[in-house]
């Protein structure tokens, strides 16, 4: 988890202009950051690129704005590490160098 | 170019969905009330018009990936460049490529030459919605027949 959040924290300080020692595992980045929907969508590309996966953020805002989690869940950068973790996980369960 | 339409493109000239490749021509109008304002004795076509032209040429490229079921805005101009002047009556050649498709989100790269030579390119970012009402889907149908949207790649049924 720490690696996948040191290079989360490295691509917000770098995409958003932050100061990278502000940047915590417990730092919401909507609340705490200040970022924007806008400025979320260059991280994200960011990160699709890094990890090689797809953030599916159509799916989390809806569960947001259907009252089925929070923006904790999600935003929280320690908890965005995990999410990212299990999407990479499901990457390489699903490529055909795992299959069996 | 029907500048008082908002109508940037006049034909695709080439969509290859696998390849996620646009190629459009817009014919710039030799007169327009716009060239009287900008600039006067100098008329050249708006940088800003230049990056809506490249950012509907990668909305209908968008559009046909994502089969006529979301409509794409735009959201990010990165990186655009004006290299070069665009005067009244020139023709367009513009090219958009997909960059990069998020969730809810897609990057092109465009690009718009003359004759050959560069003028301008940008990196644009969409976001894209559901159709937000009939009446748009309506219009874009309308439209994309007008601009020669390749058939195969209409959706059927």
């Amino acid at each position: 988890m720490s690696s996948t959040f040191d290079k989360i924290a490295d691509i917000i300080a770098e995409t958003c202009d932050i100061p990278r020692d502000t940047i915590t595992p417990d730092s919401h980045a909507i609340d705490d950051l200040g970022i924007d929907s806008l400025d979320f969508l260059d991280i994200a590309f960011a990160i699709d690129k890094a990890f090689g996966i797809k953030l599916p953020l159509e799916k989390w805002t809806q569960e947001v704005n259907d009252g089925k989690a929070t923006t904790e869940q999600y935003f929280v950068l320690k908890n965005l590490s995990e999410r990212i973790d299990e999407l990479v996980a499901a990457k390489g369960a699903q490529s055909p160098d795992n299959a069996t | 170019m029907q500048l008082e339409y908002f109508h940037l493109i006049d034909r695709i000239i080439d969509l290859n969905i696998g390849e996620k490749t646009i190629t459009v021509e817009a014919q710039v109008p030799e007169q327009n009330t716009i060239f009287e304002g900008h600039f006067p004795g100098y008329p050249l076509l708006p940088g800003v018009l230049l990056i809506e032209s490249m950012a509907q040429t990668s909305g209908w490229l968008l559009i046909a990936l994502m089969k006529f079921e979301r409509m794409p805005f735009l959201a990010m101009v990165k990186e655009a460049k004006m290299r070069g002047f665009v005067t009244p009556g020139e023709l367009l050649k513009v090219d958009a490529s997909v960059v990069h498709e998020g969730s809810g989100f897609t990057i092109t790269e465009a690009r718009i030459s003359v004759g050959g030579k560069p003028r301008c390119n940008a990196t644009l970012t969409f976001r894209h919605i559901p159709f937000p009402n009939p009446a748009l889907r309506g219009h874009m149908d309308a439209t994309a027949k007008r601009i020669g949207f390749p058939e195969q790649a209409m959706p059927h049924g």
